[in-house]
């Protein structure tokens, strides 16, 4: 039920994020979806990867502070009030979302929307209840 | 060997030092005055006699000597013996310019091993001990000083010098090595390299690190303690002095015991020059009882420490000096308050999930000083959220700011990013034009 992201720290400096995609990149990992936070010292890239407890092995390896993070992702459809949906259910139940991006989904009429909530067993029951299709980590190479 | 002579000389009573170093004081006066041109130049333009120096109260009346004397007198004019008596010189690890030589006598080398040894004895050693020697063997007193002083006591030696840590770690394995000398910065790096590479401590035989040449903090030798499994005693000496031997802590790890018999100490105001009473914390001052060539009359350290004058538990009654607080010179002037480094290691090494790495950079914009301190970041304090680090951020910066009573900033930097020393450790840039 749950998605696994890498969380990386990276300096607020040039060249800080090209370190990271270049090790990806010597070993073919594709990047599904990322977010970035950044403040004026500091990032935090986020990343959803296939395999991803092997990326996470390679990152330590080049000694990036780097860890898993359990998020929810769910598939809204395509449409303007998706997430508003969505959203609403998490305020009524008073959630509050941590952060949360989007999937690049080249198939279907499906958006994937990642969220990152304190409480994330609450959260999945209450998209259970409210027959809200939750995206699933085996399918991600699927999209 | 040997074990017997430095156990009385550890154990004299109080009266018996102060008989000891008042003669020796009084015969180390007239020596400077007779041997060392320097030195009667001073006595004669204070109209000060040898003669004059009576008890170990009027030290107090003696002229100071600083390290620009050494400079000044560059390279043996300082000297009280002709070359022909002098057997060894070794020089100091000057940042700037020419640095300071100091000359030893076969006898000064005959004190020298002795007061290592002194340092020594105190972590419970035997002749079976294995004794890995990572100071710099060379010009710097550290290398030579450990050497000597070890094999006075019949302990072996691996005089292996700094660095090339692949080499010390398996040195610790294949020799078993029970005792290690080198500076607290770089025991801390071996620490982090032992965990990194796996090895279990129950391969290795390490029991007492005698540490010094650097300051540090008491939670920085908790940490040393647990990763290496030893004792962590703090050593101090100087080069000007002797080098290693001059102070070393006992298992109580309760101050530094100074060989006061050889070393003669005093704290001061080293703004005025005046003495300061015990547990006060000034400049600390040495007059060298014993020396042939480089003997020093109230030589100033720079070392900021304080004295204490009372038994020690370990029944030894010589003063003892806290550890060294900061250095009159590396003491920073942010915004009119004194701040040492030392002080920004204790805050950082109490708080959770910080790295022991950090970096002091004093810049000055608009006028006005700023701090900035570089932390690493940790897996510990990691998270994927903002406002998570930045609370993390923010705990470290009250926890100085309520020591310095100043504001700095506080910024995370990645894993490995901040630079390490395998000697002295430079912990403070200072950027600002002054």
């Amino acid at each position: 039920m749950l998605l696994k992201q890498l969380s990386i720290f990276l300096e607020n400096k040039p060249g800080k994020l090209s370190e990271v995609t270049k090790v990806l990149k010597d070993n073919n990992i594709n990047i599904r979806s990322l977010s970035m936070a950044d403040t004026s010292d500091f990032g935090i890239l986020r990343l959803i990867v296939p395999n991803v407890e092997n990326v996470y092995k390679i990152l330590k390896e080049h000694h990036f502070t780097v860890k898993i993070t359990e998020v929810i992702a769910v598939k809204i459809s395509d449409r303007p009030g998706g997430l508003n949906e969505i959203l609403n259910y998490f305020s009524e139940e008073n959630i509050n979302v941590e952060y949360m991006y989007a999937f690049v989904n080249r198939s279907g009429d499906n958006a994937i929307i990642v969220f990152k909530v304190h409480n994330i067993q609450h959260a999945i029951n209450i998209l259970v209840k409210n027959n809200i299709e939750i995206f699933k980590y085996e399918d991600i190479n699927t999209i | 060997m040997n074990f017997e002579k430095i156990d009385k000389l550890e154990k004299m009573d109080i009266n018996q030092i102060k008989e000891i170093q008042t003669d020796r004081l009084k015969k180390i006066v007239k020596y400077c005055y007779t041997n060392i041109k320097h030195y009667k130049n001073l006595f004669d333009k204070q109209k000060l006699k040898p003669e004059d120096i009576k008890s170990l109260d009027d030290v107090k009346l003696l002229p100071f000597t600083y390290k620009t004397d050494l400079r000044d007198n560059y390279p043996f004019d300082l000297f009280a013996t002709a070359l022909d008596k002098v057997v060894r010189v070794h020089a100091s690890s000057g940042t700037t310019g020419k640095p300071i030589v100091v000359g030893y006598t076969k006898n000064d080398i005959e004190v020298w091993a002795e007061t290592v040894a002194r340092t020594l004895y105190k972590g419970d050693v035997s002749e079976k001990d294995i004794l890995q020697n990572g100071y710099g063997y060379g010009l710097f007193t550290g290398g030579l000083g450990i050497h000597y002083g070890a094999e006075y006591l019949g302990i072996t030696v691996i005089p292996v010098s700094g660095g090339n840590t692949p080499r010390q770690l398996m040195l610790f394995e294949d020799f078993g090595t029970t005792l290690l000398t080198c500076t607290p910065s770089y025991a801390m790096l071996l620490g982090e390299a032992i965990e990194q590479q796996g090895i279990s401590r129950s391969k290795l035989k390490l029991r007492v690190g005698y540490l010094g040449a650097e300051p540090w903090s008491d939670n920085m030798r908790k940490e040393i303690e647990k990763k290496l499994g030893i004792l962590a005693i703090d050593i101090y000496g100087l080069s000007e002095i002797i080098g290693p031997g001059v102070a070393a802590e006992c298992k109580y790890q309760n101050g530094l015991h100074i060989c006061t018999d050889h070393f003669y100490p005093e704290i001061i105001n080293p703004h005025t020059g005046e003495q300061l009473p015990e547990g006060t914390f000034g400049e600390l001052v040495f007059t060298t009882l014993t020396k042939e060539c480089s003997p020093f009359i109230r030589y100033r350290t720079r070392d900021i420490a304080a004295l204490n004058y009372q038994k020690c538990e370990c029944g030894s009654c010589h003063y003892r000096m806290t550890r060294v607080a900061g250095r009159t010179d590396d003491m920073l002037i942010i915004r009119g308050i004194n701040v040492f480094p030392s002080q920004i290691e204790s805050v950082l090494m109490e708080i959770d999930g910080v790295a022991p790495h950090y970096q002091i950079i004093v810049t000055r914009e608009n006028a006005l000083d700023e701090l900035e301190v570089q932390v690493e970041m940790t897996d510990n304090a990691f998270s994927d959220e903002v406002k998570e680090i930045e609370n993390f951020a923010r705990r470290i910066q009250n926890a100085i700011e309520a020591v310095l009573t100043i504001r700095v900033k506080v910024t995370l930097v990645g894993p490995g990013t901040i630079q390490r020393f395998e000697g002295k450790a430079k912990r403070v840039i200072d950027k600002r034009q002054l």
